[in-house]
């Protein structure tokens, strides 16, 4: 048998059908659904008369604009939000799948929830309506995002039309340097490449600081793939992978546990596999980053100053014009001179219990900045209620942060928590585009340490100095 | 859906990189849960100041723009969240056709479920429609699917490349789910044996 990566291992256990042209229509095990991407699509469903074919392996949670004030638990206020929670609580019921609803303490951002509650196993094909399902491959499952029409076409019929990406692998060698997270790594490897470095591919993630990363850190990495531009991001999994699945509610049991087992320790690529892009980057070269531009790939490390547009070729020199007007910084500034108004600990790229406590240990005893605005939003209803039992909550409270209920909040902003205009935010979460967190809001990524950091001090800063 | 055969029409440049679905269609307007009604505030942010009067620099809101069905842009449109409302509200806005030199995945694989064409060309290619779309509105291209080529007001013609069976879905306007349930058979088959292999799943 020819060699495989383990992307063409997972391809070929999920392939139902290839045409002569290599059009595929490739089997899907899990759907996740939240509230705004699916409604046309269950609409779709319910003009055509067609049922959801696998119920049972389909699995909804609101989490993209409920509110995360404690009065939510009242209802949500703001009308649009309301309707579109609404029509998935109805349609989770009248389609029969597994829901949970904003009230429910297992609630949470559709890829936090997935992996917490075993739904998530490797060697899986994942789908959702959102770009970010490509966090689902820290577990050696194929997990992409997909639109809403074929959110519905994976609904009525299980499958997907694909066709296959390309093989490319990113190896991260030796150790990080204190300080540097899975965050780091993942911003350093878009900033090599660029947003469309990975345009056609899949990627997989690979070398010893991988393998040293906890799973927490591993879906930290898997989820910015996509900002790479990659179809999705793959770790192989290994003793740390079934460790964090071992006992989940919907993990196999028994022995099913020992079968799937017996395949899950297959799954990896073969020494002699092709590959069609490769990329090494040594652990110990990467530095804390934070991103000065409008885009993920304008990323640098924080001992750095904002570039000059004309440091960049093609329109990569306007695009960085464009990002520095947007961003109210001047080029030779140095990074760590930029000061913040705001800062977020949250989203599918950092809201689980690991980045709370990394950043709890960072905030201990310490106050944030006078007048700074600070909000931590777990990434699950169950993260919030783990770091409430670690004591990480009053941590964050007594250092001045808000507290907040579990959802995507100011990742996104479509729910009340938004950046005012020109306001500056220091943010864990994946997306520095222009109006993200809120029209004219202004924000920099980095780890949830540096967000930390940046709090106390109400600048960007070196968390090292603070270790 | 919609078929897509030949276009001739306006084409408006947008010669900026990374053109992104927050810039296409900000998150306030995903809010919806229907399809249509979402052309009135395409590219929003950068249509419209604070308060909602027209920016005029805009390229669509020029008046020999306004009309556009063709959008030539830069590299890597389309990145960013996976909304189809952004194939949405560019359809509802009257673009039937977007040309760049590259398009992120996501986006170029919902444009076809909606009847919109991408065409991706080299970047040398793209400047010389770019040139064309900047002359204004008496420039009208004609985008060919079966012939696979776009001809600027010029008279030149520049090819472009296409996935067989997207093109052949586009031509006749073919419902994707109605095709896949025809294999019906097949996918009996899989989820038969696939249950056997992997019986946790
Ligand atoms: S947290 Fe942000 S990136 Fe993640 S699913 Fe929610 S909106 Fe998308």
């Amino acid at each position: 048998m020819s060699p495989k990566t383990l992307y063409d291992k997972i391809w070929d256990a999920h392939l139902v059908h290839e045409a002569e042209d290599g059009t595929s229509l490739l089997y899907i095990d899990r759907h996740l659904v939240h509230e705004v991407t699916s409604p046309q699509a269950f609409e779709g469903l319910r003009m055509a008369g067609r049922k959801v074919r696998k119920p049972e392996n389909t699995i909804a949670v609101p989490d993209h604009n409920v509110p995360t004030t404690p009065d939510r638990v009242k209802g949500i206020k703001n009308e649009e939000s309301r309707i579109q929670v609404e029509a998935l609580d109805k349609n989770a019921k009248d389609f029969g799948i597994n829901y949970y609803p904003v009230n429910d303490v297992r609630q949470g951002i559709v890829h936090i929830v997935g992996p917490e509650q075993g739904w998530t196993l490797p060697g899986m094909t994942v789908v959702c309506g959102d770009s970010h399902t490509a966090t689902h491959g820290a577990f050696g499952a194929l997990a992409h995002g997909i639109g809403t029409s074929e959110v519905e076409h994976v609904l009525a019929t299980q499958t997907l039309i694909q066709s296959k990406s390309k093989n490319m692998k990113v190896e991260i060698t030796g150790q990080l340097r204190p300080g540097v997270t899975a965050k780091d790594i993942t911003l350093s490897v878009i900033g090599e490449t660029g947003t469309a470095g990975g345009t056609g591919y899949v990627i997989e993630y690979c070398g010893e600081a991988i393998r040293s990363l906890s799973m927490e850190g591993r879906m930290t990495v898997c989820n910015m793939a996509i900002e790479g531009g990659a179809r999705a991001g793959l770790i192989a999994p290994d003793e740390t992978t079934f460790e964090y699945i071992n006992g989940r509610p919907h993990a196999p049991k028994g022995a099913q546990w020992e079968a799937a087992m017996a395949w899950w320790k297959t799954l990896y690529s073969d020494d002699d596999a092709h590959w069609d892009k490769v990329i090494t980057i040594k652990g110990e070269d990467i530095a804390p980053v934070v991103t000065w531009g409008t885009s993920p790939e304008d990323v640098l490390p924080i001992t750095d100053t904002v570039p000059n547009p004309s440091d960049f070729d093609g329109g990569k020199v306007d695009a960085a014009k464009r990002a520095l007007e947007y961003m109210g910084l001047q080029a030779g500034q140095k990074l760590s001179d930029i000061e913040i108004d705001t800062v977020f600990i949250g989203s599918c790229t950092n809201g689980r219990i690991e980045d709370l406590r990394a950043a709890a240990e960072i905030l201990k005893g310490k106050k944030i900045k006078e007048g700074l605005r600070a909000m931590v939003v777990p990434g699950s209803g169950l993260v919030r209620a783990q770091a409430e039992d670690e004591g990480l909550a009053d941590i964050f409270k007594d250092a001045g942060f808000e507290w907040r209920l579990a959802g995507c909040s100011m990742c996104l902003a479509m729910n009340p928590d938004q950046l005012s205009p020109g306001e500056r935010c220091a943010a864990t979460s994946n997306r520095n585009f222009e109006g993200r967190q809120g029209r004219g809001g202004r924000t920099h990524l980095m780890s949830p340490q540096m967000a930390a950091a940046a709090a106390i001090t109400g600048k960007l800063t070196d968390v090292r100095e603070m270790m | 859906m919609e078929k897509f055969e030949k276009l001739t029409g306006i084409a408006a440049p947008m010669p900026l990189i990374n053109v992104d679905t927050d810039m296409i269609i900000p998150k306030l307007f995903l809010k919806t849960i229907k399809r249509s009604g979402l052309g009135k505030n395409l590219f929003d942010e950068m249509r419209f100041d604070d308060d909602g009067h027209e920016i005029p620099d805009f390229v669509l809101n020029k008046p020999q723009y306004r009309e556009a069905e063709i959008l030539v842009a830069g590299d890597n449109f389309g990145c960013g969240s996976s909304r189809e409302h952004a194939p949405w509200a560019i359809k509802d806005f009257g673009i039937r056709c977007v040309i760049a030199p590259s398009f992120a995945d996501i986006f170029y694989n919902n444009c076809f479920k909606n009847g919109i064409l991408p065409i991706a060309l080299p970047q040398e290619r793209v400047d010389v429609l770019m040139k064309d779309a900047q002359k204004g509105s008496n420039a009208r291209m004609i985008v060919d699917l079966e012939a696979q080529t776009v001809t600027t007001s010029d008279g030149e013609i520049v090819a472009f490349e296409i996935d067989a069976f997207k093109k052949h879905c586009l031509l006749e306007g073919l419902d994707d789910i109605a095709l896949t349930l025809e294999k019906g058979p097949a996918i009996d088959s899989f989820e038969e044996k696939a249950g056997a292999a992997r019986p946790w799943v």
